[in-house]
């Protein structure tokens, strides 16, 4: 049963800051939400292969060719920082 | 220049009076933008209506039409907000790209610029498309046209409410567990998620990269096919699509003779309305009297793709929506006093409730010791429901359903319950499981409202759908426009109303009209 540390740490592992009302709330929700996932747990799977893709394409590939791609200034455009052509990032805490 | 209803015009019988010159390009468009300002303040199917765009592009085709002579030249569209264009801000409903200008346009998207469509705007959504009634919208919530009080399904309700009510011609939605179908049940229009892979997912903002796939709302059956026609295709930018084993046809049938039509018990069991009940087996006989035939089939696994769906789903989306960290575009927390503060605080302002629950599963599910009784079991379950569809194709050529067990809810009713929300989707979540093709088309009114049926098929028989969907069309012959009625909201209103700090930035002119300007 996911309790409110596991929703703290996932939290954590997920870079979001959660408030504690948002905490407290996300506990009781995940923990529905888990249970009805966990109805997976009747059936036996142990001989099943996984899908993770439902397409038979494999390694798809391309000529090994430089392509233009993206120049500095778009893909800076957007940023919110910028500070000598590289996006600008508060110091490491 | 005719008087034309923008509830009903078809862009089948528009594009004739394009090409036979009873109508310009400029006057059909404008037919649009008078019903947006008819409309819109009730329906808010729209995050941005380009005005500029609109009006400047259709009277550049107008002047160039010997040169811009094209199958879908003038026509104008709604795009869903998740699908990136140059020039005009993508938000995905989202606070966290409130104020990202996209420098590239998605793939579907460039195509049909290409043909020279005429852009409208861009609709609203569930945040990153994860809803089924676009509450999760962080700036506003479209409501359903033939009952204001209702929503429009999600999560491309923009695009379905944006059709319903006159205000496109027709739309691109994106559906990853029903979000085309879903909204184009309650609307009362056509909805198409064509096979994975048919249309390139480049420029669509990724929620759960193994599922999305992008797709047409129209009015019509055969307005589904032209659209889906010029959306299709390889592209070498998205390494999942793949070419269509034959063209899409424009459909004719009026005849389903010989046709097999299965229809899952485990569709039918529970939680079905008595009157969505009611048009489904309406339309299962006037199937039968087509000349088609119908037998009960089992999808066994059918209780356990909804489980499924909800790892795998938030699972890559939790991946995906890594990237939103507020480094290279997007929102960006006020004074972070280091770097991961400001990936925490961006993060947890940026994103909705929805989004951030989903995000919750999926890092939960993936995170270590939870990884193979989650991710790895749901994928596996992926692989029954999968051959459940491959056995059930050996005996029928289509499967049927209804596309949702319910009409149009009320604003406000389902939100407090995530789960009950989910199960909106119990019958079209499978299909994207298995990676199939399938349409919903309205097959009648339940209290005044619309119902879906839903028609699912083996990958890449689009065409096969298409021909059979436009019979069955045919035959039940729906005619009811919506009311824009009122019956009065369960909450003052379900979704969230976006602060003004929050509202999306200017967008300023679509690349459509802005490149074609600069020559």
């Amino acid at each position: 049963m996911i309790g409110e540390d596991d929703v703290r740490y996932v939290a954590k592992l997920a870079r979001l800051r959660l408030e504690q009302d948002e905490v407290a709330r996300m506990t009781g929700e995940l923990a529905k939400i888990l249970a009805h996932i966990d109805k997976m747990s009747e059936l036996d799977t142990a001989d099943v292969p996984p899908t993770a893709h439902v397409l038979d394409v494999v390694n798809v590939t391309r000529p090994d060719k430089p392509r233009p791609s993206l120049s500095r200034a778009d893909a800076l455009r957007n940023a919110p920082a910028v500070s000598d052509d590289c996006f600008r990032v508060p110091r490491m805490g | 220049m005719t008087a034309l209803d923008p509830l009903r015009l078809t862009a089948r019988v528009a594009k004739r009076l394009l090409v036979d010159g009873e109508i310009s390009s400029a006057e059909l468009t404008k037919v649009y933008l008078d019903q947006i300002a008819a409309v819109e303040a009730r329906v808010r199917a729209y995050i941005r209506v380009t005005y500029d765009n609109a009006a400047k592009y259709s009277t550049k085709v107008d002047r160039e039409m010997q040169a811009m002579r094209g199958p879908l030249a003038g026509l104008p569209i709604a795009i869903k907000d998740n699908m990136v264009t140059e020039g005009v801000t993508t938000t995905c409903a989202s606070r966290i790209l409130h104020n990202y200008m996209p420098v590239y346009t998605a793939t579907a998207v460039r195509q049909v610029w290409d043909d020279h469509v005429v852009m409208l705007g861009k609709t609203n959504l569930d945040e990153f498309a994860m809803g089924s009634s676009t509450e999760n919208s962080s700036y506003q919530t479209t409501r359903n046209p033939w009952d204001l009080a209702t929503v429009p399904g999600g999560s491309s309700g923009g695009s379905a409410a944006a059709v319903a009510a006159g205000e496109a011609l027709w739309a691109l939605g994106s559906d990853t567990g029903g979000s085309i179908r879903q909204p184009a049940a309650l609307c009362g229009i056509v909805g198409m998620k064509p096979t994975y892979g048919a249309v390139s997912r480049y420029g669509l903002v990724a929620f759960a990269s193994s599922l999305d796939q992008i797709g047409p709302l129209t009015r019509s059956v055969y307005d589904c096919a032209l659209l889906l026609q010029h959306i299709v295709g390889q592209d070498p930018n998205d390494a999942t699509s793949v070419a269509l084993p034959e063209p899409v046809a424009l459909p004719d049938a009026e005849r389903l003779d010989g046709l097999r039509v299965g229809i899952p018990a485990e569709y039918l069991a529970a939680g079905i309305e008595p009157g969505v009940r009611a048009r489904f087996d309406e339309t299962i006989a006037r199937v039968e009297e087509l000349g088609g035939t119908c037998a009960q089939i089992s999808l066994p696994h059918t209780e356990y793709a909804l489980p499924a769906y909800y790892i795998i789903a938030p699972a890559e989306a939790s991946a995906n929506l890594a990237r939103f960290d507020g480094v290279r575009y997007g929102y960006r927390c006020a004074d972070p006093v280091d770097l991961l503060d400001m990936y925490e605080r961006t993060r947890g302002e940026g994103f909705g409730p929805e989004v951030k629950r989903r995000i919750m599963i999926g890092t939960y599910a993936l995170s270590a010791g939870y990884y193979d009784a989650y991710y790895g079991r749901a994928q596996k379950v992926r692989t029954l429901v999968r051959r459940d569809f491959e056995r059930a194709f050996a005996d029928v050529d289509l499967i049927a359903s209804p596309t949702s067990p319910s009409v149009a809810f009320k604003a406000g009713s389902r939100t407090a319950d995530p789960l009950s929300m989910y199960m909106c989707d119990i019958c079209t979540i499978p299909v994207n499981l298995a990676g199939l093709p399938a349409i919903s088309i309205p097959c009648g009114l339940s209290d005044g409202l619309p119902v879906g049926f839903q028609l699912i098929g083996p990958a890449f028989s689009e065409n096969r759908i298409l021909q059979a969907a436009h019979a069955l069309e045919g035959a039940i012959g729906f005619a009811p426009a919506p009311t824009f009625c009122d019956s009065g909201a369960v909450a003052p209103d379900g979704g969230g109303e976006a602060a003004a700090e929050w509202s999306p930035q200017p967008g300023g002119l679509c690349a459509q009209a802005w490149k074609e300007a600069q020559e």
